[in-house]
């Protein structure tokens, strides 16, 4: 099996669609001749021409508006916003028109594009690149959101997003570009909707995002040690999300706790929060705990940046608060 | 020209009555542009419309009793009672949509035209939209996007006067928008949106042209909206005697009156096209209020694809 970066791993998914799917094209800013800022798209405009890998503008709204057009009249364009901070400036395309537009034809029209985008801290990018916007996006009916964490979930995701015929966010967290890990060269497809239980363990469920998963292992391993088992379950898309997959550990565990590094304020953890709540409260043995980050934007000094994102002191902290000091296993 | 003014005339009543819920924009008095325009395109070219968008999907061939239903918000309309007037599509007559949202239509119609390219297949997506749009970012973006790519758009601004309620001269810095396409590298064009003998020949040849040589144009037509901006709009901005001025110059009686003197056609025939239209529209408007409307759970399905 191959080991490959993240972004090698796109691009590789990227290459395997064109390949398979000629309606497949690409377009956005800088990433033809250029291969992207992250070199996720490199090779791909000497491979397929530029008919089918399209340097455009820098024009984000009419970059969305490209590709709902196009998906609407046959093809199946995977587009780049470059940052997903920059999402604002498209906003109108994403929210009115391409979630909607399924809707609003009493089911009509299918628009299956895909828009990549890059998200996340850690980089000292400063408040105006490193935002995890997903919340906002999870808001809106009629728009999937897929956030991987690794290499491998990275191409089968995003190889299912280019095949699936409504419109898919698809957010890289910049710190994984350089993750590497296995990915077969072989086909393989991973259902948007199905989530992935990273790590096994009894005591307490974390439910992390993006690169807060891999956090989250790290933070489960030194739980480990000091006698508490923690299941680590990856969503992989929040939407469509595998609640069953989180409600049957929850049941098991009794305890919840939810990690993003967007800020905590109507996160995507204040919705699982709900959500568990809902469904699954008499199983709860314990509050269910959220870490996230802190209600300001992210800031750019190394200092300041690292005390905002969550790490895995913060999981450790959380999980430890609804175990230590209370039984285990009360209503099972 | 004659089932455009009916619809909406018809319409008009029927909202007055009660039947249509929401907003309703009218779009009497520019029916030269919507007809002249697509008359000069193929089944299978496409449009992007507007929130006034009613005629411009009848001159592309909307079925109307589809149309009525979905203003009735029955489940036989076009978007099964989900969509509404602003939101008419027919795919399969490229109607990607009468839009919403101001300027919302101009970079969908790029994609559309890309994809066009892309086959080969010789369609042309055409843009409608109002001077009102020309001063959104999407109006901007859509042009320069449309110009490097080199695609097979015709941006057609149907300068009606007014954006929303605020005239022309307000908003608009520049005497056409058709002089902006120079910003862009394109060929721009004005003609009288109220003839639709002009419109129909200028388009001709442009849309010929843009499908041959794969390169968009604007073209800005001029008209005048004889209602408000939505149905009940009291038009308070309006100068006297001014949309009496204007019709004038209705583009139906300016037709007619070149029909009866320089083609010699017979009154009896420009009933017999009344007529039909009527009975064409008493039909949609029995099928509208006979259709069922939607079951309240209807309203979870088309959100996804499964």
């Amino acid at each position: 099996m191959a080991v490959l970066r993240f972004n090698q791993a796109i691009n590789a998914a990227l290459r395997e669609e064109m390949a398979r799917d000629q309606n497949v094209i690409l377009a956005g800013e800088d990433i033809a001749a250029a291969g992207g800022s992250f070199g996720v798209t490199r090779g791909l405009l000497e491979e397929f021409g530029e008919s089918r890998v399209i340097d455009t503008p820098i024009s984000e709204g009419a970059i969305v508006g490209l590709a709902i057009g196009s998906a609407a009249t046959g093809l199946r364009p995977v587009v780049e916003i470059m940052f997903i901070d920059f999402i604002g400036v498209c906003f109108d395309m994403l929210l009115n028109q391409a979630a909607k537009m399924r809707y609003m034809s009493g089911g009509n029209i299918s628009l299956p594009l895909v828009i990549r985008t890059q998200a996340g801290a850690g980089y000292n990018a400063g408040p105006q690149h490193s935002q995890s916007l997903e919340a906002m996006l999870m808001h809106i009916p009629g728009l999937k959101v897929v956030m991987p964490s690794n290499p491998y979930d990275a191409k089968g995701l995003l190889k299912a997003a280019v095949r699936d015929d409504d419109p898919v966010l698809f957010i890289e967290n910049k710190m994984l570009y350089g993750m590497k890990g296995e990915v077969p060269e072989a086909e393989y497809v991973i259902p948007l909707g199905t989530a992935k239980i990273v790590r096994e363990g009894n005591d307490v469920t974390i439910v992390a995002l993006g690169q807060m998963v891999n956090r989250a292992v790290r933070a489960a391993e030194e739980l480990e040690a000091e006698g508490i088992s923690a299941e680590v379950i990856d969503p992989r898309t929040v939407t469509p999300l595998d609640k069953e997959c989180i409600w049957q550990s929850v049941v098991k565990t009794g305890r919840l706790v939810v990690v993003h590094e967007a800020v905590k304020t109507g996160g995507f953890g204040a919705e699982l929060a709900a959500i568990v709540q809902e469904e699954v409260f008499d199983y709860l043995d314990a509050p269910i705990q959220r870490v996230a980050a802190p209600f300001t934007p992210v800031p750019y000094s190394k200092a300041l940046e690292q005390y905002y994102l969550p790490n895995e002191e913060s999981i450790i902290e959380a999980a430890k608060r609804i175990c230590v000091g209370r039984p285990f296993g009360l209503r099972k | 020209m004659v089932k455009i003014r009916r619809f909406e005339e018809r319409v008009a009543q029927l909202f007055a009555e009660g039947l249509i819920p929401g907003f309703l924009h009218l779009y009497i008095g520019q029916e030269a542009v919507a007809a002249g325009v697509c008359a000069n395109l193929r089944k299978d070219d496409y449009i992007t419309s507007t929130h006034r968008g009613h005629g411009h999907c009848i001159a592309k061939g909307a079925d109307v009793n589809k149309m009525m239903a979905e203003l009735f918000g029955k489940r036989t309309g076009y978007c099964k009672g989900k969509g509404g007037s602003m939101h008419v599509m027919d795919v399969e007559l490229g109607i990607l949509g009468a839009n919403g949202i101001v300027g919302g239509g101009l970079p969908i119609a790029v994609g559309a035209a890309l994809s066009a390219k892309l086959k080969g297949s010789g369609q042309v997506a055409v843009s409608f939209f109002g001077e009102g749009a020309a001063g959104t970012g999407y109006f901007h973006e859509a042009l320069n996007m449309a110009a490097v790519l080199k695609l097979p758009v015709v941006f057609v601004c149907e300068s009606n006067q007014y954006a929303e309620f605020t005239p022309r001269r307000t908003h608009l810095p520049v005497d056409t928008v058709a002089e902006r396409s120079k910003a862009y590298g394109m060929e721009g064009y004005c003609v009288d949106g109220n003839n639709v003998v002009e419109v129909y020949e200028t388009f001709a040849g442009i849309v010929e042209n843009v499908r041959l040589d794969s390169r968009p144009v604007l073209v800005e037509c001029f008209t005048n909206r004889w209602s408000g901006h939505y149905e009940g709009d009291p038009q308070r901005y309006r100068g006297k005697g001014e949309s009496e001025e204007w019709q004038k110059q209705d583009p139906i009686a300016k037709l007619e009156q070149g029909l009866r003197g320089e083609y010699q056609v017979e009154p009896d025939e420009l009933q017999q096209i009344r007529n039909f239209v009527e009975s064409e529209l008493d039909a949609a408007v029995s099928f509208a209020k006979e259709s069922p409307l939607p079951r309240g759970e209807e309203t979870l399905e088309d959100v996804y694809a499964w």
